[in-house]
């Protein structure tokens, strides 16, 4: 396979893990990004939704500080981003979850409905990123 | 400590693994999601990692009456399998496969001021607040 990279996959994993543990044991808080994102403005949940928000930032600012500049894809138009990204936003409010909520945080919490998610938006997404790249021919 | 520096910790610590698995680069989860392409399978290792890491912590977290830095655990409750949740996670991977970002690592690239970073997040807020129109009563 190429360009596998099984051990930064297996600590950034166990990182996002620990994160995801730590809220839950201190905040309560299940860490869901994209319920976190969207309910930003809802109070009461706001705050501590902006405080997340801004460490996801920040670690972004450190890894390009410490690691360097990141490569940067500039090959999918604009157009395409924008269509990815509303039905992320849509997607991900009317399904309630996404990678983190359902995929880490559901699946840790051996829920059924977040399992049936998972499956879902995997085979979707796997369907997409074929059909997109090799019927399309969109370039990646 | 108190509940915000912890939630901000939780959020850095979250988004080094984005970065560390390889999750932030859209070129890379293209490369998993895209298995009739040269397939690589890493970032299965990212979710089994996390889930395998939360798994024991998670029970043993909500059996105590309240969490650490809070009065109450805030929870999921729901079980039921209904059509929003089928056809909402279904439109967000197709969202995800056209893009290779999801909400988390969409957010933390923004620290990169990239174009795609800026417009998928924009997006992403707007396909939210779609959601939320269409679904007001």
């Amino acid at each position: 396979m190429h360009n596998f990279t099984p051990v930064s996959a297996l600590i950034g994993g166990a990182l996002i893990g620990l994160a995801s543990a730590w809220l839950l044991a201190a905040n309560g808080r299940i860490a869901g990004v994209s319920t976190i994102v969207h309910g930003i403005f809802s109070p009461p949940e706001a705050q501590w939704r902006a405080w997340f928000v801004s460490g996801l930032l920040l670690a972004g600012l450190a890894w390009i500080g410490f690691a360097g500049p990141v490569p940067v894809r500039t090959s999918l138009s604009v157009g395409w981003v924008a269509a990815g990204g509303l039905l992320v936003g849509f997607g991900t409010r009317m399904g309630g979850g996404c990678t983190s909520g359902h995929g880490v945080c559901g699946l840790g919490r051996l829920s059924v409905r977040s399992l049936v998610a998972v499956i879902t938006f995997m085979a979707t997404g796997m369907i997409s990123a074929f059909v997109v790249r090799h019927v399309l021919g969109v370039p990646s | 400590m108190s509940a915000l520096l912890s939630a901000i910790a939780a959020g850095f610590v979250f988004g080094l693994g984005l970065w560390i698995s390889g999750m932030a680069n859209p070129a890379k989860v293209i490369g998993f999601l895209d298995i009739t392409g040269e397939w690589d399978a890493s970032l299965a290792l990212v979710m089994a990692g996390a889930v395998g890491v939360v798994l024991i912590p998670f029970r043993l977290a909500v059996k105590r009456a309240k969490p650490l830095l809070e009065e109450a655990f805030a929870l999921p409750t729901r079980k039921d399998i209904d059509a929003p949740l089928v056809a909402g996670s279904a439109l967000f991977g197709v969202g995800w496969g056209i893009v290779g970002y999801c909400p988390g690592p969409g957010i933390t690239a923004l620290a990169t001021l990239s174009t795609e970073s800026v417009v998928f997040v924009a997006a992403m807020m707007v396909g939210g607040l779609a959601h939320r129109a269409l679904t007001k009563t």
